[in-house]
């Protein structure tokens, strides 16, 4: 199979959990993957884990890029993890962006975030790692 | 020497064409006293005071708030210690949407991006021991002002402050939210009609108040360009004095108190031509459009924070740099009253030092450069006053596009505003990624390794705290009480009524914000915005 046929398979929910509205960098994110060729559902603002996680099954993604700036992350990032594996859908690949700091990495990687992109990230460098790390689901990477 | 230039074309940082030099004939058009006047004249280009900072500097005011209402209150006593001259108050997530503290909504959000305030009572502690009558106090608070500006009046008039006192501003600028900070309750309509009701409340209650500060700030942080910036928050404005003389009043009753808050990003010159063509455009559409009588109809008086998307994560130390820059652009735009970003933001809220740093910023431009010293120098340059006539007529395009649409509250509801900026923050970013734009650090001078710096930790016991304070407010409270208030309030919005003191009558209760906002919520329904990508 072509990368271009694999990569059109592919689906990835774009998500913001929590209240803030900073969504400046979902929506650039969003749309440099859908430039790159990927199949894109972007959920709007100030989604609950549960409607994250109900969005990517509903969605069949591959994929979930969740982007917060509150400062929350370490409370709603671990939660979406928990239902997507409650829901037998731990294999979605989960990265993330946002304010995080240095520290919070190796704990939210920990807890199942395959990435964490932090301010100042190049759209190539997060495309690129798409490209790597995202097969669709049932495919071995 | 050569004339061979670095690069094919010179832009500013929202893409305005610059000309290698700038002579008398690009000023060819420019009439001193018609587009100019002098200082304290209209149309204002140079301030709005004859004398500037001369008589008085701008305002130092800090945007603080985290954790509980007794973190904020410390800080603020600290702020005050240091020569702050004003406040200013961020409100954690939960509080801008109208959430209490322990709605499923607001788990992991409690005090982290600004200071948690679910009732009377914690308003109470957050304003202990200030003095209120002798500083002001501007709140970042908008879906809910109404609900805010209530507990800032009642707790102000228990502490023993009258509220013919108080002075300060609610932001209660809605429509922006809608355009790019995306904190709200209802749709934008019943949003206008609950701002109406502050704004003939504020105009017969609160002589020292500014009912609505529009702002650009979080539309430029959204990605706008400059000139979107500058002709968003015209438009916006436009729009609340069309609704308060809707509302019955007087346009000289109340446009004396309106304010504005702007961006000041780190193109410099583009900066300074923005906040000088803001100054005139807005006089010229007060006198000419709405037909205000007052001189202080005609001001543009405006706030300004720095940059917080122009800092970076990597090199931090260098935030310091590029905000006193922006600083400077601010004070020589004219700023009444200035916020200077900390270093650590891009992390998390600053620390106590980072925020000393950024206040003694402030000091070293106003007490040992000199630019204070004489009113807008460089005014008559023949670079910033082409410029300002470039930026004056790119927002001038903007506000028409939006007339024809309607007016701003059509076109947030049509998303044009919203998709206009969506692509100009794709583009920009672009240009990073083809290296078009330099971020020194990012995508150039970039460094392997770096130190980390101190950062604020919230204290994740905040949030359990703050519930547990919430609960006892709805214990000790007299429940038949806060019933009444909240059924005559929703009587009230069901009837049209002016909701402003049935809503004090709800807060002076100790019925919650939440509960409160569940009002609105009831009778004008939730809004969802249309996701654009």
């Amino acid at each position: 199979m072509s990368v271009a046929m694999a990569q059109q398979r592919i689906r990835i929910v774009v998500a913001k959990p929590g209240l803030d509205g900073h969504d400046r960098g979902a929506k650039v994110v969003a749309r440099a993957l859908r430039d790159a060729g990927f199949e894109v559902i972007y959920t709007g603002l100030h989604q609950t884990p549960e409607m994250i996680v109900n969005a990517a099954i509903q969605e069949d993604a591959d994929a979930i890029g969740l982007s917060i700036l509150s400062g929350a992350h370490m409370t709603l990032f671990p939660r979406v993890m928990e239902l997507l594996r409650e829901r037998r859908a731990g294999d979605i690949v989960v990265f993330a962006g946002g304010i995080i700091p240095e520290g919070d990495i190796a704990p939210l990687k920990a807890a199942g975030i395959s990435e964490i992109f932090t301010p100042g990230t190049s759209l190539e460098a997060i495309v690129t790692w798409v490209r790597d790390h995202v097969r669709p689901r049932g495919v071995p990477a | 020497m050569s004339n061979d230039e670095r690069r094919k074309d010179f832009t500013t940082l929202s893409g305005l064409p610059v000309k290698r030099l700038y002579r008398s004939a690009d000023l060819a058009d420019v009439d001193y006293d018609r587009d100019l006047g002098a200082p304290g004249g209209y149309p204002f280009t140079r301030g709005i005071h004859p004398a500037m900072y001369r008589s008085r500097l701008w305002t130092m005011r800090q945007f603080a708030g985290f954790g509980a209402p007794e973190d904020t209150n410390r800080r603020f006593h600290y702020l005050l210690e240091h020569g702050q001259t004003g406040l200013s108050v961020a409100f954690d997530m939960p509080t801008l949407m109208g959430r209490d503290a322990d709605h499923p909504l607001a788990l992991g959000e409690v005090g982290r991006e600004g200071v948690a305030v679910s009732s009377l009572a914690d308003m109470e502690v957050l304003l202990r021991g200030l003095p209120l009558d002798r500083t002001t106090t501007s709140m970042t608070i908008n879906a809910p002002a109404n609900v805010v500006l209530a507990m800032y009046v009642v707790a102000a008039e228990k502490a023993g402050f009258p509220r013919q006192a108080l002075g300060g501003t609610a932001q209660t600028d809605m429509l922006k939210e809608f355009i790019a900070q995306k904190e709200w309750i209802v749709p934008p309509q019943p949003s206008m009609r609950l701002i109406q009701d502050m704004l003939v409340f504020g105009t017969r209650e609160l002589p020292r108040w500014n009912v609505i500060s529009i702002s650009g700030y979080h539309i430029r942080e959204a990605g706008a360009t400059a000139v979107q910036e500058l002709a968003f928050t015209l438009a916006d404005g436009i729009a609340y004095v069309q609704a308060g003389i809707d509302a019955g009043l007087e346009v000289d009753a109340f446009a004396p108190r309106l304010s504005f808050f702007f961006d000041c990003h780190v193109d410099f010159f583009e900066e300074v031509a923005k906040f000088r063509a803001a100054r005139r455009m807005w006089a010229r559409i007060m006198r000419e459009r709405f037909g205000a009588k007052d001189p202080r109809s005609w001001w543009l008086r405006f706030h300004t924070q720095t940059a917080g998307v122009s800092l970076t994560a990597q090199q931090p130390m260098n935030n310091v740099v590029r905000t006193t820059l922006q600083a400077l652009a601010a004070v020589l735009g004219g700023t009444q009253s200035l916020h200077t970003n900390s270093l650590d933001e891009t992390y998390a809220l600053p620390t106590e030092e980072a925020v000393r740093l950024a206040l003694r910023t402030q000091q070293i431009i106003a007490h040992e450069t000199g630019v204070a010293d004489t009113v807008d120098p460089l005014g008559g340059a023949f670079f910033v006053e082409s410029l300002t006539n470039t930026m004056e007529s790119a927002a001038g395009a903007y506000i028409r596009r939006i007339d024809e649409l309607g007016g701003m509250v059509r076109a947030v509801e049509a998303g044009y505003p919203q998709r206009e900026i969506a692509e100009a923050s794709y583009a920009f970013q672009q240009q990073l990624e083809r290296r078009e734009k330099v971020i020194v650090g990012v995508n150039e001078f970039v460094v392997p390794e770096e130190q980390p710096i101190p950062i604020l930790r919230i204290d994740p016991q905040v949030e359990r705290r703050q519930i547990e304070r919430l609960r006892e407010v709805r214990t000790n409270r007299d429940a038949r009480r806060v019933e009444q208030t909240l059924a005559a309030l929703r009587q009230a919005t069901e009837q049209g009524d002016n909701t402003m003191e049935r809503v004090i009558d709800c807060v002076k209760a100790y019925a919650t914000l939440g509960e409160i906002c569940d009002v609105f919520r009831a009778v004008y329904g939730e809004y969802r915005e249309p996701a654009i990508i």
